[in-house]
Parts: structure tokens; sequence; C-alpha cells
């Protein structure tokens, strides 16, 4: 039993990592219907900024506290700025193309940035200082659940929680439920769907960001290539829950933690993949438009 | 070059021609032929050539030395793309030519293609970088000697320093699912399970890039294993015993040369800390070694490349063992290479009745106050 409860919270800090990864590509495409390829690169943008500003910060001798704070809010608005530009840049020229279109704009993207990253960082592995300390009152519990597991547990949850009041409850929000329903008519009655898909774009990149400093703390390492296999592993996520639903994204991504966790452990970690997609494709089989994604209706 | 080449080529057609009528007409000279064969053009010269300018910097030692028993030493170099299909066509070459030993071949395939070539005229080869264990292990190759340690030696050191040393009893072998990582696990496992004196509770693959180990970190501890074997490279390695400290597990962490890297200490921090790894054995403290690379230098103004310490001592070993056995005979140059110890860049060596180099292996090492020491 000991066991299976270890493997549960493996798995649901797996999951919950995938999570805040997947929240962005979930609301892109539920807002624009793009898979925006480049966004798991804006998560390593954020893992560097924040991996910056914390080394900078520690060499003053900010207390720690501090500089968690600030390196947050530095690489949520460095990460939005990139999300912001990337969209200002490649897909609203190509907001009238062919959906093939922005999608290769947006694997352009993911290259250019990644390689942007490498020449004017480096290609080598840098160590991430453990931004969440071992806190003492989860001593007796290390062993299966440790501090920064419990922190990316939280933060997910709130996140989630958070933006689907955002968009349940706020004018913004409203006016992004309009434009993903239909864009022609969000414009007719007033919205302002240049600046909607911006927003998107920016909340989108703030989280990834968030998540890149609370994920490198917990692996205590970063280089140029993360993003692009985080990303594949939550754009496979969103895929399973529905992609363009929010709940979905995260459901979607702590039934694949799970999944993994449970087939290395009672399995062989030499299959973690192999049931991670045979998953997703039974689901798709069954369920053609994720957990909890809604069949997407022709307009006529 | 051009006009070389055309009067190699010449010389080739001539004692092709002239095979049959003068049978070897190399053999009559008075000089002692040392071969070298490997990879010298083509994505994987950088590993060959190295072997070539060691080998010209030994022979040109020897010459102003006035020779091995008199006689000067001549060098017959030759191409073989490190492709089999090639190097039987160079073994080949070498030999029309007339060649009493071979320093060579670079890559393990095509060493394995152009051995019988040369077993069949009773050459001897010396390779400084073939690294395939069956090379010498399988025994159907006599004439054949290497520097450089088999690929499974690295795991047979860790797994003779878990058992011997740590005293290991339940050993966990993880690895990368890769070529490098995987085939160093597997040896190792093979090793644990015939020593008899421990178990091997779990032989599992990690995923590369995977962003969180939790599971088989747990899965470790389940299987109750005092000991982690790991096959495969420095960021894999520093997830895994980041995180087994994470969840508070006490084994003992053993890796191979590809976690012998400084970046491993500086990603992983004070969990690297008692972390052991084997890498080869450490040549900076042998004068021979500083010589040979002072005298690359000194001729080519640049630091060596791969494999060249060992391509050094094998032309040392070589043309010693001509020297002592008095002969180019090769049943006498086997004898004395097995026999002779001689001072080289990696050490004072001799052969086994295999022929890979007593003395040449892995050593192990530990992290301790941030730096890789070696366990003496």
């Amino acid at each position: 039993m000991d066991y299976f409860i270890e493997l549960l919270f493996g798995g649901l800090t797996r999951g919950s990592i995938y999570a805040l990864i997947a929240l962005g590509y979930t609301m892109v495409y539920g807002i624009i219907g793009l898979i925006n390829f480049a966004h798991g690169e804006i998560y390593m943008i954020g893992a560097f900024t924040s991996f910056i500003v914390a080394t900078v910060l520690s060499i003053y001798g900010f207390p720690l506290l501090a500089i968690v704070v600030i390196a947050a809010v530095a690489a949520a608005v460095w990460s939005s700025a990139y999300g912001f530009t990337v969209e200002k840049l490649a897909y609203r020229p190509l907001r009238k193309a062919p959906r093939l279109a922005p999608l290769i704009s947006a694997i352009g993207m993911s290259i250019f940035l990644q390689n942007y990253v490498l020449l004017a960082q480096t290609s080598d592995f840098l160590p991430f200082p453990e931004l969440i300390p071992e806190f003492a009152f989860m001593e007796p519990v290390a062993h299966i659940v440790g501090s920064s597991d419990m922190v990316i547990l939280v933060t997910t949850a709130v996140v989630m929680v958070a933006l689907t009041c955002l968009i349940k409850f706020t004018k913004i929000g409203k006016a992004m439920r309009a434009t993903a329903q239909d864009k022609t008519m969000a414009v007719l009655v007033g919205v302002n769907v240049d600046r909607v898909i911006s927003a998107t774009f920016i909340i989108g990149s703030a989280l990834a960001a968030i998540g890149g400093l609370l994920i490198a703390s917990h692996i205590g390492q970063i280089n140029f290539y993360i993003g692009f296999l985080a990303g594949i592993k939550a754009f496979t996520a969103a895929v399973l829950g529905g992609i363009g639903s929010i709940p979905g994204a995260v459901l979607g991504s702590l039934v694949l933690g799970l999944t993994e966790s449970f087939a290395t452990g009672y399995i062989s970690s030499d299959y973690e993949d192999v049931f991670a997609f045979s998953l997703l494709v039974l689901i798709l089989i069954f369920k053609p438009s994720g957990l909890l994604g809604k069949a997407e209706t022709k307009k006529v | 070059m051009q006009s070389g080449l055309k009067k190699k080529l010449l010389v080739a057609a001539l004692s092709l021609g002239f095979a049959m009528a003068v049978p070897v007409a190399g053999m009559a000279s008075d000089t002692i032929k040392l071969g070298v064969a490997g990879a010298q053009s083509g994505d994987l010269a950088s590993y060959g050539l190295p072997t070539v300018k060691a080998a010209e910097l030994v022979v040109a030692m020897y010459n102003a030395k006035g020779g091995i028993n008199g006689k000067k030493v001549e060098l017959l170099i030759e191409d073989d793309v490190c492709k089999p299909e090639v190097a039987t066509n160079t073994a080949t070459k070498l030999v029309t030519d007339g060649v009493h030993v071979v320093l060579g071949h670079i890559c393990s395939g095509a060493t394995k293609a152009a051995l019988p070539i040369y077993k069949e005229a009773g050459v001897v080869v010396m390779s400084p970088s073939a690294t395939n264990p069956g090379l010498t292990q399988s025994g159907d190759y006599p004439n054949f000697f290497r520097t450089i340690a088999s690929d499974d030696a690295q795991a047979q050191t860790e797994v003779d320093f878990a058992i011997n040393v740590i005293g290991s009893k339940k050993i966990a072998v993880v690895h990368d699912k890769g070529d490098y990582g995987k085939g160093l696990a597997e040896f190792a496992k093979k090793f644990i399970e015939e020593s008899g004196k421990a178990e091997v509770v779990l032989f599992e693959g990690v995923t590369p890039g995977a962003v969180d180990y939790t599971a088989i970190v747990q899965k470790i501890k389940r299987k109750g294993a005092d000991t982690v074997i790991f096959g495969g490279y420095h960021p894999e390695a520093s997830k895994i015993v980041s995180m087994i400290k994470k969840k508070r597990l006490k084994v003992t962490f053993i890796s191979d040369d590809g976690v012998k890297d400084d970046t491993f200490i500086k990603v992983a921090g004070k969990n690297a800390e008692g972390v052991y790894a084997s890498g080869p054995n450490d040549n900076s403290a042998n004068p021979l070694s500083t010589e040979a690379i002072d005298a690359h230098k000194k001729a080519y103004k640049e630091d060596p490349g791969a494999f060249y310490e060992n391509a050094y001592s094998a032309a040392l070993a070589l043309l010693n063992a001509i020297e002592k056995a008095g002969s180019t005979d090769m049943d006498a140059i086997v004898k004395a290479l097995q026999t002779e110890k001689v001072d080289t860049p990696v050490g004072k060596i001799h052969f086994d009745a295999r022929g890979d180099a007593v003395g040449v292996g892995f050593a192990m090492y530990v992290v301790k106050d941030g730096k890789y020491v070696e366990v003496k």
C-alpha cells in the first residue's frame, strides 16, 4: 500500500508538471484553433530567465522568498513578452491563411527560439538552484511527497481554479469565450479580437514561465532542449484531456502522469512511453475529442 | 600528394603484376616495415589521423637512434575509411607490400574484417582503439593485440568494485536505453550474475529527458537495492542522484565514464558527493605521456587528437617487441609482446594471452569535495 501511495504521488507530481505547460497549449487552441508548438520554448525561456535572475539575486544575498517571488515575476513578464511577440510576428499575419501555414510557422518559431537560446546562452546543462527549500514540517512524509512536489501540486490546483474563474466571471473571460465561439460575430458585437488573442498568449506564457521556475527547481538542471521534450508530453496531455478545455488539460495531464508512474512502478520503465501513448490512442478511438473536449460542430 | 599517390598506385600495380613471378619482392629489403591502417579520410578521419602522427613521431625517434638492430623503420600508411569492405583491400595491399607489423585498424568493424588476411600472412596487428570485446575474447586472432581496454572491461571494473570493495549484495542496474549505456548495463548484469556474490534486483531503462524520475527511484527502494549501477550519461545520472537524495534513499551510486565528467558535479552539486564512477586510468602523472604530448605539440603545433597516447604506446610496443625478438617472425614477436614489459605513455605494459594490454584499463573515481579523485 505504501508503494502504491508513493507511486500515486509521483504520478500526481508528474501530471501537475505536464499540466502547467498543457494549460497554455489548450488556451491558445481553444481561442484560435492553433497548436502553438513554440509554447515549450516559452517554458524553457521562463526557466532560463528565472535561473539568471535567481543567480544574480543570490549573489547579492537576497532572502530565498524574495528571490523566488522576484524570479517568478521576472520570468512571467519576460516570457509573456516573448509569447506576445511570437504571436504578433509569426501568427497574426497568418490569421486568414489556411490552417497549415500558422502550424508550420509555429514549428519554425520553436526551432528558432531553441537555437537562439543555444547560441545566446549555452549548450551545456546548467545547475538550477533549489528555490523551493525542504520544509521541516514535510520531513516525516518526505520519502513519499517532497516539498517541491507539494508546491507544484498546490500551484497547479490554484492556477486551474483561477483560470476557470477568469474565463467564467470576468469581462476578458467573456471576450475570450466569445472569440472562441465565433471570431467574426465577436468583432461585430465590439470585441477587440486581436487584443483578446494577445491576452491569451500573455496569460499562457506567464503560466509556462511559472511552470519553468517550479519544474527546473524540482529537477535541478536546465538546458536549451528541455522545452521540446516537456512540450511534446504536455501537448499529448492536452489532447488526451480534450484540447481547448481547461479542466480537460489538467485531467489529461494527471491521467498521463499517473499512467507513466504506475507503468514504471508495476511493469517496467522500459515501457513507460508505450503505455502513455497506447492510452492516448485508446482514448482517441473511443472519444475522439478527448476526455472533456466538446465535439466540434461544423458551422455552416 | 598527387604524385605520391600515383607512385603508390604504380607500385601496387607493379607488385600485383610481379607477384607471381617474383614472390613478395618487398621482403628482400633492409628495412622494418611498419604498416599504419585506419580512417585517414572521410567523416571518421579524426579518429585515425592522430595514430598516423603518433607512428611518424615514434618512427622518427627510432630512426634517429639508428633504427632497430641496424635496420631503419619504414612507414606504410594506408586508408581504410573505417569501412570493413575497404579494410580487406587495405590489408591485402599492406601484406603485398611486405609489411612486418601493422598499427591499426581504428574501428572495430574494419579491424575484424582485416584480421584474417593478416593472420594468413603471419603479420602482428595492434589497434589503439578497437574496443569490441570479441576481437580478443573469441580467440580467433592470435596475431591481434590492443592498447585500449575493451567495452566490457569497464563494466567488469564497476562490478568488481561494487562486490569486493563496497560489499553490495542487491544491485539495481539502470540504463538510459542508449547503445553505450545499455551495452554497459548488460555486461554489468552478466558479470554480477556470474560472480554469484550479489543479485540483480532490477534491470531497467529510463527515458532520457523525462521531467521526473520519482517512480524508478521508488522502485529501486521497493526492490531493496543497496547499490545502483547506472549506464548512461551525466544529465540523467544527476537527476536520478538528486531524486534518490530527495526520497531519503540510502544507496551507493556507481556509474561509468559518461558520468565521470565535471559537468556532472557542477549540475548535481552536493548530491554528487560520494558518487562513484569508472574512467580511464589517469596517465597525467606518467612522464612518458607528457613527453609524447610535448613531441606532438612541437611537431604539429597543436594538441594531439583521439587515441593518440594509445597509438603512441602501440607503436612503441610493436617496435620494442621486434627489437627484443631480434626478428620479424610472427611467433617471436607475439612471444616478446607477452613477456617483455615496455614503458609507454599508458603505463608499463605487456599483453595477456588473448592480446589485451595488462595494466591498461579503468580505475574507479569518487566525488569528494566537488572533485573526482581516484579510489586507491
